[in-house]
């Protein structure tokens, strides 16, 4: 198991070191003077001249690799051209609320994605299963910025349930200890910014988790197909199981490995899919940081924040394909 | 794999009462045969069919210009002037939509040629050569998958500029990594059979056993990525344009119309719910369709 585990992480170092080398690239990928690209056209020659220093445009590409990569390593991201702000901090700022949202989106897409999965197929060709597949195939073509502008219109406009943007309304106070709201609130005893907090969660919560549960499900169905015809589970209901047994701890547990790695794959999506979630719910987190630099042309913060995300993903699919071999230790790496 | 003759697949044939009056079916005709016994890959290929129709008679479906704009005119609900009401500009949403069809086919085909084109010379490279040639690239595809897609397509937009054109080669490039994959996994099941030892020792050369053997073989999974990737190159696209990275006004692109109308959100709902919906159907088509294809040429992929 330690020698699996070892193994594993010593392949994420050649990944993150062409992602490093990727995401450094695409500055440079930009036509013309990065430098006038940045600053617009009103732009005078010294300070062009100075952001050109500032970003070391100057310098051979490999030492700008060099210089990009050891301030990388030392938790320095650099500047936002924009605010002047360091982007480690306006970058430490703004993740917990994308994490809280990613998480929540995930918990919905598993919980109801699982459940229809597995329901889907213990009762194949039924009324259930029709309904949640064709739903399935609705959320897995469902253009997402659209499904949240048509939450908005039915639940904040007309019903008037449902707040429309933002993490917490104005008018309730919450002590943030970790800016995880739901968190915050349940430590701080505030059920008042608990409820407003979840308000606030549910829609883009489900607009971003609407194309994950309907992979997850379609995902959960087939996996659960493939096992409930093995023989195991014919022997296990020949000795008189309880269907419910036989179901959650012989099926769904054999079943479960495609759908964790669809589950891992799917925390990428969602970190992408946050950019159009959180620009459509005005949600101050890391994908509308991204999305405001990209039409400010801040590069240096689109830069910084995709190489994140990137390192963050790159983690996640390490912590799946560990928790995979835990799942089933037969598993080896070659 | 999809190649067995028939007379494996279809064990009926093979009894010799039914040899003489059975007909044996090609594997096109057969995957055919399938595809058409399938409820949903007909809905997928009516509304695939309902949008190519859709594009080439553009000009004679739609009511108004897609372009022509009259303040007078801004906001009007749907009505029998105009059918699915007109945006902020006074502008016919019905014929904006009809002339976007074109823009979506555009985006399928160039996106995803792109995405076809490199993944599939990578994948096969990989594949039939393998050795040092595979691990570069199979390397190089696990960097690319390594980012969230949309975002790196949002990070390629935001330097090369914002423009339909630049939004397609992003979302073409996010496409590679799956058809390498793909055609990777194909090619290395290929290159083992006999006709392609069978091709090598009578003196074809790597290049043409590739491309004349090994390729032609692969054709099914190329087929069925590429018809899935469409609907999801629309998707990405069409919310690259929504966030303002791809088609620039006054382009009638779905994307973009659902950008536009979001400032009238609360008083003219119309102005985004109708072109929403036309991403939804066409993508809905080409799942569907995809989903058939894949089932029809490769029972084994079956979910």
């Amino acid at each position: 198991m330690l020698k699996y585990i070892a193994k594993r992480i010593l392949l994420t170092i050649p990944v993150l070191i062409g992602v490093s080398v990727l995401t450094f690239s695409l500055i440079h990928l930009i036509p013309g003077d990065p430098a006038k690209s940045m600053l617009g056209t009103k732009a005078t020659e010294t300070q062009l001249k100075l952001l050109r220093e500032e970003l070391g445009l100057n310098d051979p590409y490999i030492v700008q690799y060099g210089n990009f990569v050891g301030k990388i390593i030392q938790g320095d991201l650099g500047e936002s051209i924009q605010s002047n702000e360091s982007i480690a901090y306006e970058l430490l700022q703004k993740l917990p609320a994308t994490i809280e949202l990613t998480i929540f989106a995930m918990i919905l897409a598993m919980a109801v994605g699982i459940t229809a999965g597995v329901i889907a197929a213990v009762k194949q060709y039924s009324w259930f299963d029709n309904i949640s597949m064709t739903g399935a195939l609705f959320g897995v073509s469902m253009p997402i910025f659209w499904l949240g502008l048509m939450m908005i219109l039915l639940f904040s406009v007309q019903l008037q349930l449902l707040p429309p943007s933002g993490r917490l309304s104005s008018s309730i106070e919450l002590e943030t200890i970790t800016n995880f709201y739901l968190l915050d609130s349940i430590l701080t005893w505030n059920w008042a910014a608990f409820k407003d907090a979840f308000f606030h969660l549910l829609m883009p919560g489900i607009a971003l988790g609407t194309i994950p549960m309907a992979i997850i499900a379609r995902m959960t169905r087939s996996s659960m197909l493939e096992v409930m015809r093995q023989d195991y589970i014919r022997t296990a209901d020949a000795k008189g199981l309880k269907k419910r047994i036989i179901i959650f701890r012989h099926a769904l547990k054999n079943a479960f490995l495609p759908v964790l790695t669809v589950i891992g794959l799917q925390f990428g999506f969602l970190l992408g899919g946050a950019v159009l979630t959180e620009s459509i719910f005005s949600w101050p987190g890391v994908g509308r940081y991204v999305y405001l630099s990209v039409l400010g042309r801040d590069y240096p913060v689109v830069q910084s924040t995709i190489l994140v995300i990137a390192i963050i993903f790159v983690f996640v699919n390490l912590i799946t394909d560990l928790l995979y071999k835990y799942f089933d230790p037969r598993i080896r790496y070659k | 794999m999809s190649l067995q003759p028939n007379s494996i697949t279809n064990p009926d044939l093979s009894e010799t009462k039914n040899a003489k009056t059975a007909k044996p079916r090609s594997l096109w005709m057969d995957s055919l045969f399938h595809l058409l016994k399938s409820k949903t890959s007909l809905i997928g290929f009516c509304i695939i069919f309902i949008l190519i129709v859709t594009a080439i008679f553009a000009p004679l479906i739609a009511t108004h210009s897609p372009t022509e704009q009259s303040i007078l005119n801004q906001y009007q609900t749907p009505s029998s002037e105009h059918w699915l009401g007109t945006d902020a500009l006074g502008r016919d949403i019905f014929s904006r939509i009809i002339y976007g069809t074109r823009i979506s086919i555009q985006i399928g085909v160039i996106a995803v040629g792109i995405s076809m084109i490199i993944g599939v010379l990578l994948g096969s490279v990989a594949g039939y050569f393998g050795k040092w040639a595979d691990q570069i690239i199979m390397r190089f595809v696990d960097i690319l998958l390594a980012f969230p897609s949309i975002l790196l397509a949002i990070a390629l937009v935001a330097v090369l500029g914002p423009s339909l054109r630049n939004a397609m080669i992003a979302v073409g490039i996010i496409g590679i990594p799956q058809f390498a994959r793909i055609i990777r996994s194909a090619v290395l099941s290929v290159k083992e059979t006999e006709y392609i030892e069978a091709a090598r020792a009578i003196g074809a050369k790597h290049g043409r056993t590739l491309m004349q053997h090994v390729l032609p073989n692969c054709i099914a999974p190329i087929i069925v990525q590429a018809t899935l990737s469409v609907g999801t190159a629309i998707l990405d696209a069409a919310g690259l344009s929504f966030l303002g990275l791809g088609a620039q006004p006054p382009t009638p692109e779905w994307g973009a119309m659902l950008s536009d109308g979001r400032a009238a959100l609360q008083n003219a709902p119309w102005v985004i719910t109708f072109p929403g919906l036309a991403i939804f159907f066409v993508v809905i088509g080409f799942n569907l369709f995809g989903d058939g294809l894949r089932d029809a040429l490769d029972p084994k992929l079956k979910k």
